[in-house]
């Protein structure tokens, strides 16, 4: 089963992730893409206080998350990829040989230099164009913050 | 060390205010808690809301959820400082019983809230 969901969210392992998400799609595993977390032991105690037992965090870089992607969507149980940053899941998907994934940015919060392009999306310029560039390589890009709200285009947020 | 202790509350959205605003009402009391969102903001941006709450006093901060980012956020901002307790679960009976009880050091207030906290959930 592929991944279910491939998720930008600087809050990373949350309640939208974990209650939200995890519960509508039955998801059985997390990778959390991200160098600083998966460098720092305490910080991975902090996120697997977040998750309910059922579901298993696996706390990687760039690096491991692309040798691995074969992988985990070879896994028979749901599961959902997060990234803090929109640059980061950039580097994960560049070059993928696989099927392109559709990305949902879920949470990106405001930063200077940051534009607010819906209340929970705030975006540079260079973040945007990355993620145009994403779609350019076929990746479905949009934004919703819980399953419950419809998704916006990325041709909205500018 | 300052007699009076800060509580600082950080749930997620409006929750926090409407928390402080409630307490304020049954006690008279004001300016003993200080409310924070984590609305529209990342994890940094929540962490400076805390430590700009706290104010560099000791505090009990008060968390709404066991996990989530208002913890993790209150955690990794301050898990190396002294002086700090943080409570998670909270409910306005404990905040109520913190402020009436506003002195005496954080690990002892804390204990305090969690006891009223607790003894305030029951099936009448």
């Amino acid at each position: 089963m592929p991944i279910q969901l491939y998720r930008i969210d600087d809050r990373l392992i949350h309640g939208q992730v974990v209650l939200g998400w995890g519960r509508s799609l039955g998801a059985r595993f997390i990778v959390l893409v991200d160098e600083e977390v998966a460098a720092s032991g305490w910080e991975q105690d902090l996120y697997r206080m977040a998750l309910p037992p059922e579901i298993e965090p696996y706390f990687v870089g760039v690096v491991e998350a692309r040798s691995r992607l074969a992988a985990w969507a070879a896994d028979p149980r749901p599961g959902i990829l997060l990234t803090g940053r929109v640059e980061t899941m950039a580097a994960l998907l560049a070059g993928n040989g696989g099927p392109m994934p559709s990305v949902n940015l879920g949470g990106i919060h405001h930063r200077p230099g940051r534009i607010e392009r819906l209340p929970y999306i705030y975006l540079t310029d260079d973040e945007l164009r990355a993620l145009k560039a994403l779609r350019a390589g076929g990746v479905d890009v949009t934004a919703q913050d819980v399953p419950t709200t419809a998704p916006v285009a990325l041709d909205t947020l500018g | 060390m300052s007699d009076t202790l800060r509580g600082v509350v950080v749930c997620h959205g409006e929750l926090a205010g409407a928390l402080v605003d409630a307490v304020e009402r049954i006690t008279g009391l004001r300016g003993l808690l200080v409310p924070v969102s984590n609305a529209d903001c990342d994890r940094g941006g929540l962490e400076e809301r805390i430590s700009a709450a706290i104010g560099g006093q000791p505090a009990v901060v008060f968390v709404d959820m066991p996990s989530g980012s208002c913890l993790i956020a209150a955690l990794h901002r301050l898990r190396d400082q002294n002086g700090i307790r943080i409570v998670t679960g909270v409910n306005l009976a404990m905040l109520v019983d913190f402020v009436f009880h506003p002195g005496g050091v954080p690990a002892e207030a804390a204990d305090r809230a969690v006891s009223a906290g607790e003894r305030a959930i029951r099936i009448p």
